[in-house]
């Protein structure tokens, strides 16, 4: 028979303190790289030297409706030749695959001996 | 008013429970998980057409659509044997435990409050651009942010039912405003309006703009299996969950493909891929006032639907966890007149204006789609575990999916493949993400778990799993 397990009651200032712990993480680690432009998307500008439809790779019917849409060549250039940089750096995808596949083992392997006190707790007492 | 919290039925509480009203039917089940995902086809799935072009976005779609079909099938089974508020959250808390279940309830919460915001930001950049075509270039869209999304938090502190029946008129007449749009491009008339032989180019990245894509392809489908989240508001889960889920994907099926049909055969991939309102700009290109103000007013209630959903789910995700210990217990409490977690209403709303505020769609809808993407992850662990800890004929089971442990792998290979698409041109993003995970779980196992009551943890009526 196993022994049950009494949480101390938090304070109401605790409380008030996770609360404001995990604001302030969010804040920190997700909203901040954010506005500072340090999670943006990856991608390059190829502009021809001469910008209009014909360089920028459009057809009769494609600049018919950019114009219904209300761009120029010019003020259309930049959107059309934007584009994704999608080389990969080994370094960097071994580390991304590495901390995703860390993470879950960490949930998996605490997640079960936590799972393991509960039902000791809940069939055993 | 006074504070009432919720606890724990469970063995060592004494205190009575007062729980959410029962009072949602299918209709309602519907509303809430198309109504959150609707908004998907009027922004947002098109960035997959600029990660990998417009062929690139609907093979996405298909291959997105296999990964919510796994997910579905799973779900099934897991939800009809555990039916209770917080859906995956009470699943992976009676099947992988606690750190896993605060996981997957922090999954929910940061992907619908992301989506929220990224709903209220469609709401004021769309009131910006009616701004601008009626000659007003200096509309500040803020306001407006903030009061949509301090409207919806009011209706759903006033009750569920109001709120979720709000959203089935608002999300019903969203989605016949994408028929409408499609009726209107004559798509019986090729070449008339759609000028798809014009407009839709080869793959522009190749195969691994196809891959790339993924990482927007959620957006078709992701908060769907948000419909589960009502659990302990549905007057009949057995019958109203299914129901309300499997004819919200057909729906969005249905709409899905519509809009991609439409856009492509209007807009060059190139703005597509960028546009913030493509459906509505698809309407602007028909030269229509009539499919545009359809348009305007779809868009409008498509995104608000989905705001209104948001705030529900994510706030139910929350208020299970303080109900439990695993977030503090004060948002556990629920309103003794309105019988809703209205202290987990008001908490996230200033994250969902802080976002919304950024005007960085594609990077705020990223957050809620990796934070989907890991909820899916878990999903293949949790169905492997579940059917090895309680094999089948040792609990009842509302339903059986077939073909087990096939629907696991598919989803598991699937999620890491989106999670590679991720990588592909929001690596950092990726890497921001995890890092709040990692260090939120850490606080959780070092500092939070102790007020948590172990034996609480576990409140099904199902035998000693098998090796413990």
């Amino acid at each position: 028979m196993s022994k049950r397990y009494d949480p101390p009651k938090q304070s109401g200032i605790g409380q008030f303190f996770d609360a404001v712990f995990l604001l302030a993480l969010v804040y920190f680690v997700l909203f901040i790289p954010l506005i500072f432009g340090l999670t943006g998307a990856n991608s390059t500008n190829v502009m021809p030297e001469t910008v209009n439809w014909e360089t920028l790779g459009q057809n009769e019917t494609m600049q018919a409706q950019w114009e219904k849409l209300g761009y120029t060549p010019e003020t259309a250039a930049e959107m059309i030749t934007q584009r994704f940089d999608y080389s990969i750096d080994p370094l960097m995808l071994i580390i991304t695959a590495v901390i995703i596949l860390g993470y879950f083992v960490f949930l998996v392997k605490v997640s079960d001996k936590e799972l393991r006190e509960v039902i000791r707790e809940r069939f055993d007492t | 008013m006074s504070d009432q919290t919720a606890s724990q039925t469970g063995a060592g509480s004494g205190q009575e429970r007062i729980g959410l009203l029962r009072v949602l039917g299918p209709a309602h089940v519907w509303a809430l998980g198309v109504g959150i995902v609707l908004v998907g086809e009027f922004m947002g799935w098109n960035f997959s057409v600029g990660k990998g072009g417009a062929y690139g976005a609907l093979i996405a779609c298909w291959v997105i659509g296999l990964l919510y079909t796994c997910v579905a099938m799973i779900d099934s089974e897991v939800t009809s044997t555990v039916a209770a508020a917080g859906g995956q959250y009470a699943q992976a808390k009676h099947i992988m435990g606690p750190l896993m279940a605060f996981n997957v309830g922090l999954y929910l919460v940061m992907a619908y409050t992301m989506l929220e915001a990224a709903d209220a930001l469609i709401v004021g950049d769309l009131l910006m651009i009616l701004a601008e075509q009626t000659g007003y270039d200096a509309l500040d869209p803020k306001p407006f942010v903030v009061l949509v999304i301090s409207f919806l938090a009011f209706l759903n502190y006033r009750g569920v039912f109001m709120t979720l029946s709000l959203n089935f008129i608002i999300t019903a007449a969203a989605f016949v405003s994408i028929v409408i749009l499609f009726v209107g491009v004559q798509p019986w008339n090729p070449g008339a309006i759609l000028k798809h032989s014009e407009l839709l180019t080869d793959l522009p990245y190749g195969w691994i703009g196809v891959i790339a894509s993924f990482q927007f392809g959620i957006w078709y489908y992701l908060g769907i299996e948000g419909t589960c989240q009502a659990a302990e508001e549905v007057r009949s889960p057995s019958r109203s969950l299914p129901l309300g889920t499997m004819t919200g994907i057909i729906t969005l099926l249905i709409a899905a493909t519509l809009t991609w049909y439409v856009c492509t055969g209007l807009i060059p991939w190139e703005y597509l891929g960028q546009a913030t309102v493509p459906l509505y700009d698809a309407a602007r290109m028909t030269g229509s006032t009539v499919l545009q103000v359809f348009l305007f007013v779809g868009t409008l209630f498509a995104a608000t639907a989905s705001a209104n959903g948001c705030i529900n789910d994510a706030s139910r995700a929350w208020f299970s966890m303080g109900r439990d210990r695993y977030m503090p217990q004060w948002f556990g409490a629920v309103h003794p007149r309105y019988r809703t977690p209205f202290r987990s209403i008001i908490f996230l709303i200033p994250i969902a204006v802080s976002f919304a505020f950024t005007g960085l769609l594609d990077q705020v809808i990223t957050f809620s789609i990796l934070s989907g993407l890991l909820g899916y992850t878990f999903m293949p662990i949790n169905m492997i575990l579940f059917r090895r800890k309680w094999p089948l004929g040792s609990i009842k089971r509302g339903y059986v999916h077939p073909f087990h442990p096939m629907p696991a792998i598919v989803l598991m290979i699937l999620c890491i493949t989106t999670f590679f698409a991720t990588y592909l041109g929001f690596g950092l993003q990726l890497l921001a993400m995890m890092a709040f995970y990692v260090v939120v779980s850490i606080w959780f196992v070092k500092h939070r778990y102790k007020y948590v009551r172990r034996a609480d943890q576990f409140t099904m009526n199902w035998p000693k799993p098998v090796g413990y």
